[in-house]
């Protein structure tokens, strides 16, 4: 299963390396990573493959929100398919 | 390969835009559970309903949540329990609305309905029983939800039962005047009534339906909108080739959900409602899609012209992004569920015969309108009779969910609170009374265009 992971909010040093340490942590693989900083704002968008993962999305989800709202991030994880049918005919 | 740009886009339309499944609804069959017994029969149901249901809530809440897209609400509609309920040896349903909402609340849905009849060419016996019930039903459960059809293209209008339902109304708003007459906002009276709409108050399982099915309700006028607010001096071809393409976006989101229901409850996938619904929640607003669209206040002319490009681009949009549409598929325009509506009819822009008019061209009618509370049985009547006619002659659905709400007058407001919203009381402008025509009573023929074979 294919996840996009977006992250939203103010820069610091350390956040790619914290969401990835997470990912790997729970044997999620990284596909893609598109980053950049927008007025001091960081804005990265990962997708991420979770098929041999040991733990379920939900629980990924829970993980990830609790570790970004205590650097005040806000990081999404939502099944690649609500973009696919959107935007792919 | 999708772009990060349309992974934004998309997170843009559901945290700025609203963009939200409106409802996912099981539709339940009650037919078998006939009984004479009517303690048995609410018993029938309610085991039938618990068990189909059990799982709905926590299904759409998963979907919610691997999605990342908000689903507002998880219903469920079930046979009309005039039909379902004739065998009962009764002379009220009452306990049967009653065992409807102890069943809903226990599966935690936020509406149940199916509290209906379907009378557009008569009545029988179970259908008078359950007209009768309605006040009685709405003031004593919490989330049942209750329709009556009356019209239909094919069969022309039962005006017996629009002189009863007037009366019906009026009844229901009383039992419940202690809470802003709210029995009356999950009422809505049909004409040419779908038997497969998602959406609340309307919504019923028909009787050509399979056993269960899911069907979905799209929403997303705040989507519509925003993708509009680029187009400043764009023409209609562009205004309605953007719109449709935003409502195929929105509708491939809508067919993603009930898919997944469907698979994951085991239950086959009805049909996908195109309907764009708003909220009171700012920037949800239909009306203000109108507005985007040149019309200064909603309501001032142009405005019917502007909502009839609109709901037919929606289906445009929408037909090709799902496999199976049906239900009200259409704009909605309930004024107290709508907060560009309800500040058009602050403003004086937005009136109760203009809204008639603007039935004609979206789905599906007078809905959420807060009148004064002594409004008479006779005038709801007629205004019912005008919205059953619509729909008659121009084959389509009409609706009207009116409140008359007691001791309130022009200038007051009502809340109803969540999703039903706020609204002004809204003038009836017309003082003259069309008592002598409800009086009449029988049936207005069906039209010749009823006679298609």
């Amino acid at each position: 299963m294919k996840l996009v992971v977006t992250i939203v909010g103010k820069d610091r040093v350390g956040i790619i390396a914290m969401v990835s340490n997470i990912l790997a942590e729970n044997n999620v693989n990284i596909l893609n990573i598109n980053q950049n900083i927008m007025e001091g704002f960081f804005n990265m968008v990962m997708i991420v493959e979770m098929t041999d993962s040991k733990i379920k999305l939900q629980e990924l989800q829970n993980i990830l929100k609790e570790k970004g709202n205590e650097i005040s991030l806000d990081i999404k994880v939502q099944h690649q398919d609500i973009f696919n049918v959107m935007h792919d005919v | 390969m999708i772009t990060i740009n349309d992974i934004m886009e998309t997170n843009r339309m559901i945290t700025e835009n609203k963009l939200d499944v409106r409802t996912i609804t099981m539709g339940i069959s009650l037919r078998d559970c006939a009984h004479p017994n009517i303690d048995q029969f609410c018993r029938n149901i309610y085991d039938k309903i618990t068990k189909s249901a059990e799982f709905l809530v926590k299904t759409g809440e998963d979907i919610e949540n691997e999605y990342g897209i908000p689903i507002i609400h998880k219903r469920v509609s079930v046979t009309p329990i005039a039909i379902a309920a004739e065998a009962c040896k009764t002379d009220t349903y009452v306990p049967v609305a009653e065992a409807l909402d102890k069943a809903a609340h226990e599966v935690g849905i936020n509406f149940i309905g199916g509290f209906s009849a379907l009378v557009e060419k008569g009545y029988t016996n179970g259908d008078r029983i359950l007209i009768k019930s309605i006040p009685q039903a709405l003031a004593t459960t919490d989330i049942v939800c209750s329709s009556v059809n009356l019209g239909s293209t094919k069969a022309g209008i039962n005006m017996d039962c629009v002189r009863e339902m007037g009366e019906i109304i009026k009844r229901t708003a009383e039992l419940t005047r202690d809470n802003e007459a709210i029995g009356c906002a999950k009422l809505v009276v049909f004409s040419n009534a779908p038997g497969d709409n998602p959406f609340m108050a309307g919504a019923f399982h028909g009787v050509s339906e399979a056993e269960k099915v899911v069907s979905v309700g799209v929403s997303g006028p705040g989507v519509v909108k925003h993708a509009l607010e680029g187009l400043k001096s764009a023409d209609f071809t562009e205004v309605a080739e953007t719109i449709k393409r935003t409502a195929f976006k929105i509708t491939r989101v809508g067919q993603l959900v009930a898919k997944e229901a469907s698979k994951r409850l085991g239950v086959p996938f009805g049909i996908i409602d195109l309907s764009l619904a708003p909220t009171p929640a700012v920037g949800d607003s239909v009306a203000h899609i109108i507005e985007e669209m040149g019309i200064e206040s909603c309501g001032a002319p142009g405005t019917t012209a502007a909502l009839a490009l609109l709901n037919d681009a929606v289906k445009k949009g929408g037909l090709m992004a799902s496999s199976h549409v049906g239900g009200l598929s259409g704009a909605f325009i309930p004024v107290s569920e709508d907060a560009g509506m309800i500040n058009a009819v602050e403003r004086g822009s937005l009136s109760l015969e203009k809204l008639e008019a603007m039935t004609c061209v979206c789905s599906v009618g007078l809905d959420m309108i807060a009148v004064e509370g002594n409004v008479s049985a006779s005038t709801i009547s007629a205004i019912i009779a005008d919205e059953a006619a619509i729909g008659m002659i121009n084959n389509k659905t009409t609706a009207v969910r009116i409140i008359p709400v007691p001791g309130k007058k022009v200038g007051d407001s009502v809340n109803f609170g969540g999703l039903l919203g706020r609204c002004p009381i809204v003038p009836v402008r017309n003082k003259y009374n069309s008592t002598a025509f409800i009086a009449r009573g029988g049936r207005i023929p069906a039209p010749i265009r009823s006679l298609t074979n």
